[in-house]
């Protein structure tokens, strides 16, 4: 049994604590905005926040997280309104949109510790995240407008 | 918005609630709107497609399968446009899978097809929805004009309402709905009397995609998010080595001679935890566990000696050397695609001749979401109820069908989002596959192949070897073009060979085939990507050889058709073509055509001569789609393909060795990232009153092209080989 707390909730799950985190919150809670992708770390659909860190959770042990704090996109904002959201809306964004989970999240880790961040900042640090629709020049341009309008 | 019980909501929603309702039947020229009335008396089954409620609510059904593309959301507003709707009251719900009411007159054939590929959904639906919501619009004025004792002539309508401008009395849909009648034979409706363009409130005015607000907040629902009670997880392992038949699209013919599981560690897998069972498939084995975690134990423990598979001992590089010697030799097999004129005398009598060769390797979809289906048969097993997300909902219910002995009837097909798919979702292998497992356990399974299976058990773009001649007469015009495209996958192999675009008189293209073994399909436009980047990189060639400028020397030495010509004067306007770039850098030129639309791309780029990597800098492209649905959607579709494109040129590269694919994940089967990103990209619609073509994949073709030829200006060296890889880079460089 692994406890940790999942989008300001406390939940425990009864499974080896070398299970991979993303399939706990998919299967095991039920949470499914947070996507496999690759099973490898290596394109970023399965970010989440672990105490407000982005991880990938494919790669993340449950037990790893155990008295942590877990955010999955569906914590982000309970109604969509993390100004990331609206910016991805604003922009329309998503194509497919399987990555875009991924992509907020990394990117809500950006601007929590730099509000303003550059083009270049921006790249540096979503370019682990594999968008195969190629909306990138949008993805750049709602962060963009987060940085600037808050 | 999710789209889970997509069939429950839209029989609760259009069945029998009071209001007005349309409904659609089969005739022999295609899809047509019927009243109720007559829906009862057909023979066929019929459905209803758009539900007028008496609160104003509109409901119509959309045939298209969302990918990305946002053809859920244009596919609707045609019909909401010659309704006269006011979008704001539209619903929109998924059609179930069936093509023999909702499917678009195969151009190819007899049949009613489903199936979305080459990014036509637009094009193949526009004129049947543009009928269909201007005879509801019709009957509502008709109606109204009943209620009113007036002419139906004299009426008018703004969005949802019916007016009447000589004493400006109203009446809204909704309150038509409250006593209107379907009358039993619909009127008819001539295409003149479709609305002006000038008169559009919807097509050419963008409205936001309607799918956007599940995509960011983690609900939208993909194949491989539904849950069902009691659902278990099937992960597999199919043979390394891959065994199809020629023709790729019955999804049994793939792998159906070899590639057997013959002997395996059954009982050690079985007693692993929580796995349920372990099913033979016949190109492969099905661990099927409670968890999924489980389930890919199991997979990753199996060990399996395999039958002999055609393509044992493949290997790609050699055999694509072997191309080379089918080209050559006289008493191969071919296949002619195009004859005109004369072109043996067109040699004979030729100034001077230009030849050049070109290769391609095997490109990968790499869709992000991996391959996976629901499957959940009923309890006396003769029902199946399929979830999947899928380009052609009709092809998966039949190969769901086929797998479990069925009538197509006894499957009901739930479509859901895809998260990607680039023409590899339009056969159901994979939901078939799931249908077996189910009923070997008797649950319902979820399946989900790893990332590593989905690159290895890949449906690839084929390779290509090429060898194209052009002949000029004494005045430079090109008067001779030979094009002999060898590889596997048949019509895979040949999109986009034709130069139609042009008027060269003298023309022989032909395909040499082999059958290797490996399994191939439909990749957002496939041939296109090589075809193009041949013909136009020997255009280039002949255009610096005689020193012409590259546009000039299409207009003025290949005959470039008005249409082409109109794209590319477009081109060179956006581009600011003749303007001076930053030393180091260049640019070069293509035309593009898929689906129907046509149109001229450039690329500016930069090498680095050390590592061989090219930078592309921005991008331009001027595209003839015809009257464009959704400018800001379509636009965003075209920027897909143009880094699609970019990435495949630049990167992608599956290479097959001793029978298996040695690519497994994005470590070593590298797509484009944020860092590889053009600075800029712009896209610009010509102004077209013609019907819509297919736009997304129109971005995609040019670019091999493009970057080749603008290399060619940077270094004096072609580059022949896709993808540019730098190593190739620094091959042609050496040379």
């Amino acid at each position: 049994m692994v406890s940790f707390n999942l989008n300001n909730r406390q939940v425990s799950v009864d499974a080896d604590a070398n299970t991979p985190l993303l399939w706990i919150i998919r299967d095991h809670v039920g949470l499914t905005g947070t996507k496999y992708g690759c099973g490898a770390g290596l394109c970023g659909a399965c970010t989440v926040h672990v105490d407000g860190t982005a991880q990938r959770a494919c790669q993340t042990e449950v037990g790893s997280v155990a008295g942590k704090k877990v955010v999955t996109i569906e914590g982000l904002s309970p109604t969509s309104s993390h100004p990331l959201q609206k910016a991805w809306v604003a922009e329309e964004v998503p194509q497919c949109g399987y990555c875009q989970s991924g992509q907020i999240m990394k990117a809500a880790e950006l601007l929590a510790g730099n509000p303003k961040p550059s083009r270049a900042d921006i790249i540096a640090h979503m370019d682990g995240n594999i968008c195969r629709c190629g909306t990138y020049h949008r993805i750049i341009a709602a962060i963009e407008r987060v940085a600037r309008e808050g | 918005m999710t789209m889970l019980d997509t069939n429950i909501s839209r029989r609760s929603v259009l069945a029998g609630l009071g209001g007005m309702t349309f409904c659609l039947t089969l005739g022999n020229d295609g899809v047509h709107l019927v009243s109720p009335a007559q829906a009862a008396l057909a023979n066929a089954a019929v459905t209803p497609w758009v539900r007028i409620a008496p609160d104003g609510r509109i409901t119509i059904l959309s045939a298209g399968a969302e990918m990305g593309q946002g053809s859920m959301t244009s596919l609707p507003l045609i019909v909401a446009e010659e309704m006269d709707a006011d979008w704001s009251k539209v619903a929109i719900e998924w059609v179930p899978a069936d093509p023999k009411i909702y499917g678009y007159k195969d151009p190819f054939g007899t049949e009613q097809l489903m199936w979305i590929v080459g990014s036509r959904a637009v094009q193949l639906y526009f004129t049947q929805l543009r009928t269909a919501g201007a005879q509801v619009r019709k009957v509502l004025i008709a109606n109204a004009a009943q209620s009113w004792g007036v002419d139906p002539a004299t009426l008018r309508t703004e969005p949802s309402v019916v007016i009447n401008p000589s004493n400006g009395k109203r009446l809204t849909y909704g309150e038509i709905a409250k006593f209107g009648t379907v009358p039993a034979s619909l009127p008819a409706v001539d295409p003149k009397e479709f609305k002006e363009r000038k008169e559009f409130r919807l097509i050419g005015h963008s409205v936001p995609r309607r799918d956007t607000p599940s995509k960011v907040n983690g609900t939208a629902q993909y194949a491989i998010d539904v849950k069902l009670p009691g659902l278990v997880y099937a992960s597999t392992l199919h043979s390394p080595v891959h065994s199809a038949q020629p023709g790729v699209w019955d999804p049994g013919k793939q792998d159906q001679s070899g590639a057997a599981p013959e002997s395996w560690n059954d009982a050690q897998v079985r007693a692993m935890k929580g796995v349920i069972a372990v099913v033979k498939l016949h190109n492969g084995l099905a661990v099927v566990a409670d968890r999924f975690e489980h389930a890919k134990a199991g997979r990753d423990a199996l060990t399996v000696t395999w039958a002999k598979s055609k393509a044992d001992g493949f290997n790609s590089d050699a055999a694509l050397e072997d191309y080379v010697q089918v080209s050559a030799d006289p008493n191969a097999k071919a296949v002619k695609l195009e004859e005109k004129g004369d072109v043996k005398a067109a040699f004979a009598n030729a100034a001077k001749t230009y030849s050049a060769e070109f290769r391609s390797d095997y490109g990968y979809h790499a869709q992000m979401e991996p391959l996976n289906a629901v499957v959940r048969l009923n309890a006396s097993g003769d029902r199946a109820e399929v979830w999947e997300g899928s380009q052609a909902p009709d092809e998966s219910r039949k190969a769901v069908a086929k797998a479990l002995g069925f009538k197509d009837d006894q499957v009901e097909f739930h479509q859901c989002y895809m998260g990607g798919a680039f023409g590899r979702r339009s056969i159901g292998d994979y939901a078939a596959e799931c249908a077996l497992i189910a009923k070997e356990v008797r649950r319902p399974v979820k399946l989900i192949w790893t990332r590593e299976e989905d690159v290895a058990q890949g449906m690839f773009r084929p390779q290509s070897f090429q060898c194209l001649e052009a002949a000029t007469d004494d005045t430079g015009k090109v008067t001779g073009w030979k094009h002999c495209v060898v590889g596997d996958g048949e019509f895979l192999l040949i999109t986009g060979i034709k130069i139609p675009y042009y008027g060269v008189p003298n023309q022989y293209i032909e395909r040499r085939g082999v059958s290797h073994g490996i399994r191939l399909k439909h990749w957002r436009s496939v041939g296109h990507v090589f075809n193009t980047f041949a013909i136009e990189s020997l255009v280039d060639q002949m255009a610096t050889d005689q020193g012409m400028d590259p546009i000039a020397f299409r207009f003025e030495r290949m005959g470039a058709a008005p249409k082409a010509r109109k794209v590319f004067e477009a081109l060179a306007q956006m581009a600011d073509y003749k303007a001076q770039r930053p030393d180091g850098r260049a640019v070069g030129i293509s035309i593009t055509e898929r689906s129907g639309s046509l149109g001229a791309g450039a690329v500016e780029i930069s090498l680095d001569r050390a590592s061989g990597k090219i930078r592309v800098h921005k991008v331009w492209l001027a595209v003839d789609g015809g009257v464009i649905v959704q400018p800001a959607a379509a636009k965003a579709n075209v920027e897909s393909a143009i880094i699609y494109g970019l990435s495949c040129v630049l990167h992608e590269r599956i290479s097959i060795k001793d029978g298996v694919v040695e690519q497994s994940n994005f470590h070593d089967y590298n797509v484009m990232r944020m860092s590889d990103l053009p600075e800029e990209i712009n896209v610009q619609f010509v102004d077209a009153d013609t019907r819509p073509t297919g736009l997304g994949e129109i971005g995609n073709p040019f670019i091999a092209g493009a970057i080749s030829n603008a290399f060619y200006r940077i270094s004096g060296k072609r580059l022949r080989h896709l993808p540019f890889t730098p190593e190739r880079v620094l091959g042609a460089l050496k040379t």
